[in-house]
C-alpha cells in the first residue's frame, strides 16, 4: 500500500488541471502580449484564472497578481510594500515562527534599515490581539501574517489580527501568507482586512511553479521585478500561461466546497490523533498534554478544531524523525521531518520551539499532512506500520 | 586554430621493453575521454601521441578532457599546416606567433623535428632560418637560446606541425596498467580523493559503499554514486557495490561495548569489501584513512581495523591534513558533493566517547558475542548486493 502523507509539501496535480494545461501548452501556446490572435487567445486563459480566482475571495478580477509561487507573493508582498512606504515608517511586525520565505526577506529588510518585531506565538501556536496590539506604533507599516503554519498546523485568528491592525491605523498594509490556508478555509479579504494574500497554485493540486498574489486595490505597493511591464507594471514577465491557467482551475476547485473538504479532513484528524493516542510516547503537538496526562475524546475533538484540518505534527520520543521518515518510506508511506538534520548538529525547527515543544521531542518530530485524496485505510495503514516500526527503533536509539 | 594536440608523457617513455603496454594504455584513455566530444583520431607513432581534432571541435572542453587523463604529463596544441613546402612553413610560423602573443616583446628560441630525413634543411638548418625570419618579421621579439621564454617548435612529418604552449596535464600512469583495487566510498571528502589519488598510478578502481536504510537515505546513497561518477571522469568505469549494512550494524550495536562500535563497524567493512575484491581479482584495497583524524583513524585503531585484510591497504592519505585532502577534492571536483549534509551510517551509531586506543585482543573478545549471528548476517549482506555499474 502506498500513502502520501505530505501534501502540505505539495500535491498531486488535479486530472482536469493537467489536461487543461497540456491543451494550453500545445494548442494556446501564444504570448499574452501578442497582438495577434494566437495572443489573445492565450490572454483569455488569464482573464478566466482571475475570475475564477476572485470568485473564490470575493474580490475583483484585477486584483491577482500571478507570481513563480508562493515565495516570490510573499517577497513581493513584503519587500514591494516596504520599499513603497518606507517615508510613513520603518517598522514591520511579524511572528516568530514564519516560512523561510517571510522570514528571508525580514532579515533583507533588516538589512536596508527596516525594523522588525518577530511575534512569539503562545504554547498553542497562536499571537495574540494582544500582543500585536502592543507591538504597533506610529511607524509601523506592515504586518505580516501567516494563516495557517505549514509545520505544525497552528492557525491565527487573521479577522481579529487584521481588524486590530487597521483600527490602530487604517493605512498599514496588513499581508496575510494563505499558502497552507487558502482551499481549506473560507478567506474573504475585504471582511477581513486583508490587503494583500499569498498563495502557491501546487499546494492545491495545481502546478509547480505557480501561484499569485491578492492585492487590494490602492494599496501601496512596488514591483521587484522590472522588465517588460506585464500585469499592470506589478510584475512583468512573460505570464506563465498554462501554470496560470492550471491554478485558476485548481482553485475553482478548491473553492467548490471548502466545508466538505474542512469535514473530511478533521475526520481523518481525529481518526489519526485517536490512533495515535494509543500508541505509548506519541505526542500531537498542538493537541496532546505536553506532560502527557491524557486527554479524553471531548477535548481532544475541542483542541483538534482550533487546528488546521490538514496538518499534524507528532513527536515520537526517542525515534529520530529523519530515520523514521525512512522507515516509513520503506513501507511506502510518505512523511516530512520537521528538519533536515545532520548528525553532528540537528537544524531544529525554530517553529517547534517557538510552541514550547520538549527539547527530546525537537528531533524526534513528523508532520503529516492530508488531503482530498486521503483515505482513513490509508491512515489506518500507516497507524499499524507505526505500530510495528517504534519498538523497532526505539531500541537504537543514539546511546 | 589549432587543429591537433600532441601528448606529452614522462615517466612512460622511461620503461623498457614493455613501453609499447604503456603507450598503448595511455592512447586508450586519451581516446576515451574525448570520445564523448565528437570523433577525434588519436595516433601513436614514434614514440608520442598525437590527437587530431575534428571539424569544429571545442577547444575548452578538449583540454578539459585531455587535463583529466593520467600518464600525460603535458600537451600542446598544435597549429597543423598540410604541405611542407618551406615558404607556406614559414609563412604559417609567422601566422602563429602573431596569433598566440598579442604582446611581442619576449624571448624565444627555435626548435626543430624532422622525420623525413629527404626534407631540403636539416633541423638546425629549420631554426637558423626560421629564427631569422620571425626577427624580421616581428622587430620586438628577441632570440635567447638558454633561458628562452617561449620555445617555438616546428615539427616536418608528412605536414608540418606548430607548437609553442605546453599545457599541464595530471601526469601518473595510464589507468590500468598496474591492475586493479577495491575503493571503500563513503560519502565523505577523503575517499574519493583517495581513489584518485592511487588510481593516478594507473591502478583502475572497483568501489564498496555500505548503506544502512532506514539510518541512510536513498539521497545518501545517490550522492556517493554522484561522486564514484565523478572520480570515473578520471579513473574509467568504476563497478560500485553497495551492501545493505544496517543488520550487521544493529547487530554489534545490540550485542557489543557501544565505544567500540565504530571499529567493529571498520572491521566488518573491510572484510566484506575483501571478500568482493578478491571476487574480482583487486591486488589492493583503498581507503581514506589519515592518522588520528577521527577515533577510528589513530594508529591502534588502523592496526586493528588492518588485521582482518589479508590484501595490502592503500592509505595515500595517511600523512595528509584535512586542508591538503580538501584542496585536492577540490581541485578533482569532488568537495562540492561531499558536503552535501546526507547521513552516512558511521556517524549515526557513534558512541560520544568511542575508544581511541582499542587493543586488537579484546575487540576479537567484543566480536565474539556476535558469534551466532554474523555470519549469517555477513552472507545475507552480501548477497543482497547492488552493483551499479558506474561511468562518466
Amino acid at each position: 500500500m502506498e500513502a502520501y502523507l505530505d501534501n502540505s509539501a505539495t500535491t498531486k496535480i488535479n486530472d482536469d488541471v493537467l489536461a487543461l494545461m497540456e491543451r494550453v501548452y500545445k494548442e494556446d501556446f501564444g504570448n499574452p502580449s501578442s497582438r495577434h490572435k494566437k495572443g489573445m487567445e492565450a490572454e483569455r486563459y488569464i482573464k478566466t484564472a482571475k475570475e475564477q480566482i476572485s470568485a473564490t475571495l470575493k474580490c475583483k478580477p484585477d486584483e491577482i497578481f500571478f507570481t513563480s509561487g508562493g515565495t516570490e507573493s510573499n517577497n513581493m508582498a513584503l519587500i514591494g510594500t516596504a520599499l513603497a512606504n518606507k517615508r510613513s515608517g520603518m517598522h514591520i511586525i511579524t511572528t516568530s515562527f514564519e516560512h523561510p520565505s517571510v522570514y528571508e526577506p525580514m532579515f533583507i529588510l533588516e538589512e536596508m534599515g527596516f525594523r522588525v518585531t518577530y511575534l512569539a506565538p503562545g504554547p498553542e501556536g497562536v499571537v495574540t490581539v494582544e500582543a500585536l496590539k502592543e507591538a504597533l506604533c506610529e511607524d509601523t507599516i506592515l504586518v505580516s501574517m501567516m494563516a495557517v503554519n505549514n509545520e505544525v498546523g497552528a492557525v491565527q485568528d487573521i479577522t481579529a489580527l487584521g481588524a486590530a491592525v487597521k483600527e490602530y491605523n487604517a493605512s498599514i498594509v496588513f499581508h496575510v501568507d494563505a499558502i497552507q490556508a487558502y482551499g481549506k478555509f473560507r478567506i474573504y479579504p475585504k471582511r477581513q482586512n486583508i490587503d494583500l494574500l499569498s498563495v502557491s497554485a501546487h499546494k492545491l493540486h495545481g502546478p509547480k511553479g505557480c501561484g499569485f498574489l491578492y492585492v487590494k486595490e490602492k494599496t501601496k505597493i512596488k514591483p521587484i521585478l522590472f522588465g517588460g511591464g506585464q500585469q499592470k507594471g506589478m510584475r512583468s514577465g512573460t505570464e506563465n500561461v498554462p501554470g496560470v491557467a492550471g491554478l485558476g482551475l485548481a482553485a475553482e476547485l478548491a473553492g467548490k466546497d471548502v466545508e466538505g473538504l474542512q469535514e473530511h479532513l478533521f475526520e481523518l484528524k481525529k481518526y489519526f490523533a485517536k490512533g495515535l493516542s494509543e500508541l505509548s510516547d506519541v505526542t500531537v503537538h498542538l493537541v496532546d498534554n505536553k506532560d502527557g496526562a491524557p486527554l479524553s475524546d471531548a477535548e481532544r475533538e475541542e483542541r483538534l478544531y482550533k487546528t488546521a484540518p490538514h496538518i499534524m505534527s507528532v513527536g515520537f520520543l526517542g525515534v529520530r524523525s529523519e530515520v523514521l521518515l525512512h522507515a516509513l518510506e520503506e513501507k511506502g508511506i510518505y512523511v516530512s521531518s520537521g528538519s533536515a538534520c545532520s548528525s553532528n548538529h540537528p537544524a531544529v525547527s525554530g517553529t517547534l520551539k517557538a510552541i514550547d515543544v520538549k527539547k527530546e521531542l525537537l528531533d524526534a518530530t513528523v508532520r503529516f499532512s492530508f488531503c482530498k485524496d486521503t483515505t482513513k485505510e490509508e491512515l489506518q495503514y500507516t497507524l499499524e506500520v507505526l505500530k510495528e516500526l517504534l519498538p523497532q527503533l526505539r531500541k537504537f536509539w543514539r546511546k | 586554430m589549432y587543429q591537433a594536440f600532441l601528448i606529452k608523457y614522462g615517466e612512460i617513455g622511461l620503461k623498457g621493453n614493455n613501453r609499447h603496454i604503456f603507450e598503448n594504455a595511455l592512447k586508450n584513455r586519451v581516446a576515451e575521454c574525448l570520445r564523448p566530444l565528437g570523433e577525434y583520431t588519436v595516433v601513436r607513432e614514434q614514440g608520442r601521441i598525437f590527437v587530431e581534432c575534428p571539424q569544429g571541435y571545442d577547444y575548452e572542453d578538449t583540454v578539459e578532457a585531455l587535463g583529466r587523463v593520467f600518464g600525460v604529463t603535458g600537451f600542446c596544441p598544435v597549429k597543423v599546416v598540410e604541405t611542407t613546402e618551406w615558404e607556406t612553413v614559414k609563412q604559417a610560423v609567422g601566422d602563429f606567433v602573431e596569433e598566440m602573443y598579442p604582446q611581442k616583446n619576449f624571448t624565444f628560441k627555435m626548435a626543430a623535428k624532422r622525420a623525413d630525413k629527404q626534407y631540403a634543411l636539416t633541423s638546425p638548418e629549420i631554426c637558423a632560418k626560421m629564427g631569422e625570419y620571425l626577427l624580421s618579421r616581428f622587430s620586438e621579439l628577441s632570440v635567447d637560446v638558454h633561458e628562452p621564454q617561449e620555445v617555438i617548435t616546428v615539427e616536418i612529418r608528412g605536414r608540418a606541425y606548430i607548437y609553442s604552449k605546453v599545457l599541464a596535464g595530471p601526469g601518473g600512469m595510464p589507468v590500468g596498467t598496474a591492475g586493479k583495487a577495491m575503493l571503500l566510498l563513503s560519502g565523505g571528502i577523503d575517499s574519493p580523493v583517495a581513489g584518485y589519488m592511487i588510481s593516478k598510478r594507473g591502478v583502475a578502481l572497483e568501489a564498496t559503499y555500505f548503506h544502512a536504510p532506514p539510518y541512510t537515505s536513498d539521497r545518501a546513497k545517490e550522492k556517493v554514486v554522484d561522486l564514484a561518477r565523478i572520480v570515473s571522469r578520471y579513473t574509467g568505469p568504476i563497478r560500485l557495490n553497495v551492501v545493505n549494512f544496517t543488520d550487521i550494524q544493529l547487530a554489534i550495536y545490540e550485542k557489543c561495548p557501544h565505544e567500540e562500535l565504530t571499529i567493529i563497524m571498520r572491521r566488518y567493512m573491510m572484510r566484506i569489501a575483501e571478500h568482493f575484491a578478491n571476487k574480482s581479482d583487486c591486488l589492493g584495497m583503498i581507503t581514506g584513512e589519515s592518522i588520528g583524524q577521527v577515533a577510528s583513524q589513530t594508529m591502534h585503531s588502523l592496526l586493528t581495523t588492518n588485521a582482518v585484510c589479508e590484501l595490502p591497504v592503500f592509505r595515500p592519505l595517511i600523512g595528509m591534513d584535512k586542508v591538503e585532502i580538501i584542496d585536492i577534492a577540490q581541485k578533482i571536483g569532488t568537495f562540492e558533493t561531499s558536503i552535501l549534509p546526507y547521513e552516512d551510517c558511521c556517524t549515526i551509531f557513534v558512541a560520544k566517547h568511542p575508544v581511541t586506543k582499542p587493543i586488537l585482543s579484546v575487540i576479537e573478545k567484543s566480536e565474539e558475542l556476535l558469534a551466532d549471528v554474523i555470519d549469517d548476517l555477513m552472507k545475507e549482506a552480501i548477497e543482497s548486493t547492488e552493483v551499479i555499474e558506474v561511468r562518466a
